[in-house]
């Protein structure tokens, strides 16, 4: 009848069990369980908004990404044409500031979302998900920010 | 008389065990056994047994703890797929056991048996529903009308408005779905798509009146909106219930407030 016998529960020195009727081992519980007091209710539309902006911000990055990618890597010699003298040139005009920013902000905030998911899903402990959360934020307003400033204030007389 | 004839037909059509035109055939179980009395540790266990290929998988559990170990421990009522409580993971699937043929998971290699996912494991398959069942009363599944006093007379209903919410009444509270659901493993407080399958059944039911407070609970932290769309409960529930689409009914219903 059975081939792979598991293993006994008995200590190899004393030779008693470890386990008994009176003294089970312990269960072990799945991460966050839900209890009657968990979740505590929040009340507020921000996930939803957060799902939302998730799906509008695809739909509009797909547009950009595959714009960007095509002007920068495809059309008009490829990528060998790129040079300071190439972004200048295009920054000149306000129709790519416009279309370079809203691609920064757009991609920042979704991957930033996307991960807070992430980590909302995956991370178990409560200081982990604090701690994640924390770097994750810090590195995109970084981003967001310096990529702004930067779209805002090229010199293309920089020397 | 119907006895007779029953006698007849099982005195000349089943042969025993054994013999070449047998419908036996011999099939491996491997349960994954937990017993907190003897270890902390699950471990698989095989068992082999002789059983006819249109049996049901509970039948070969059945068949294990009555004639090789009386303390192979699981749950089951009726044994006809309507309570709920056999659901298990076989194959590497959640389904439940009295509903599952086992010439149809390919009784040639070892069938795995397992307890369901995301849920305390108390004994062998048995697993702890309260968190479950925690979040199903979370969302209210009981009818809220908004005039206290008893009716004096049947709620009507048109057909139409049955329809809308008649595929999520088949549910029976398995956890088949909410344990195949990836986003509960890792997070138990996520309601989880048996809640939100019970929620939409009061939801889209033209005679509840409590259906903004039921998706207002389904809006916060860990409602649907933590749904991946993995489409996992869609492939678990044995009754057929289109899961996935039940809780995309409840983000759209969130988003245009119209239900």
């Amino acid at each position: 009848m059975s081939t792979t016998e598991t293993s006994s529960g008995v200590s190899p020195v004393e030779g008693a069990a470890v386990y008994t009727v009176d003294n089970p081992a312990p269960v072990i519980q799945p991460p966050r369980q839900r209890t009657k007091k968990t979740p505590k209710s929040t009340r507020g539309n921000f996930e939803m908004y957060g799902w939302l902006f998730m799906r509008l911000s695809g739909v509009v990055l797909v547009v950009l990404v595959i714009g960007h990618l095509l002007i920068q890597l495809v059309l008009d010699g490829g990528v060998s044409k790129i040079g300071f003298a190439f972004v200048a040139g295009r920054w000149a005009s306000p129709w790519w500031q416009v279309w370079d920013l809203l691609m920064l902000w757009l991609a920042m905030l979704h991957g930033c979302n996307g991960l807070r998911t992430v980590i909302n899903d995956y991370a178990e402990r409560a200081g982990t998900r604090l701690w994640l959360k924390a770097l994750l934020y810090t590195a995109t307003v970084w981003t967001i920010l310096l990529g702004t400033l930067v779209i805002f204030t090229f010199d293309p007389n920089i020397r | 008389m119907a006895t007779p004839v029953l006698d007849k037909a099982d005195a000349a059509g089943k042969p025993e065990p054994g013999f070449a035109d047998s419908p036996y055939i011999t099939v491996t179980f491997r349960i994954r056994r937990f017993n907190p009395e003897v270890s902390a540790e699950a471990a698989w266990q095989d068992f082999q047994l002789e059983i006819d290929p249109k049996e049901r998988v509970l039948d070969g559990l059945h068949k294990i703890k009555w004639e090789q170990d009386g303390t192979l421990t699981f749950r089951r009522s009726c044994a006809h797929g309507i309570c709920g409580s056999d659901a298990m993971r076989i194959n590497g699937r959640n389904r439940l056991a009295c509903k599952t043929l086992i010439k149809d998971i390919n009784p040639e290699k070892p069938i795995t048996i397992e307890p369901i996912k995301g849920l305390t494991v108390l004994k062998d398959l048995v697993v702890d529903m309260e968190p479950f069942f925690q979040a199903y009363r979370d969302v209210m599944p009981f009818l809220i009308t908004k005039d206290t006093n008893e009716p004096t007379r049947e709620r009507r209903q048109s057909p139409e408005d049955r329809a809308r919410f008649d595929d999520t009444t088949k549910c029976i509270l398995c956890a088949a779905c909410t344990s195949s659901c990836p986003v509960f493993w890792n997070d138990g407080q996520y309601f989880g798509p048996a809640a939100i399958v019970n929620a939409h059944r009061f939801i889209f039911d033209s005679r509840d009146d409590a259906g903004e407070q039921r998706l207002e609970i389904l809006n916060d932290k860990d409602g649907v909106w933590r749904c991946r769309t993995t489409f996992n409960c869609t492939d678990a529930c044995p009754r057929g219930i289109e899961v996935t689409k039940a809780i995309a009914e409840v983000k759209r219903a969130l988003i245009t407030r119209r239900f």
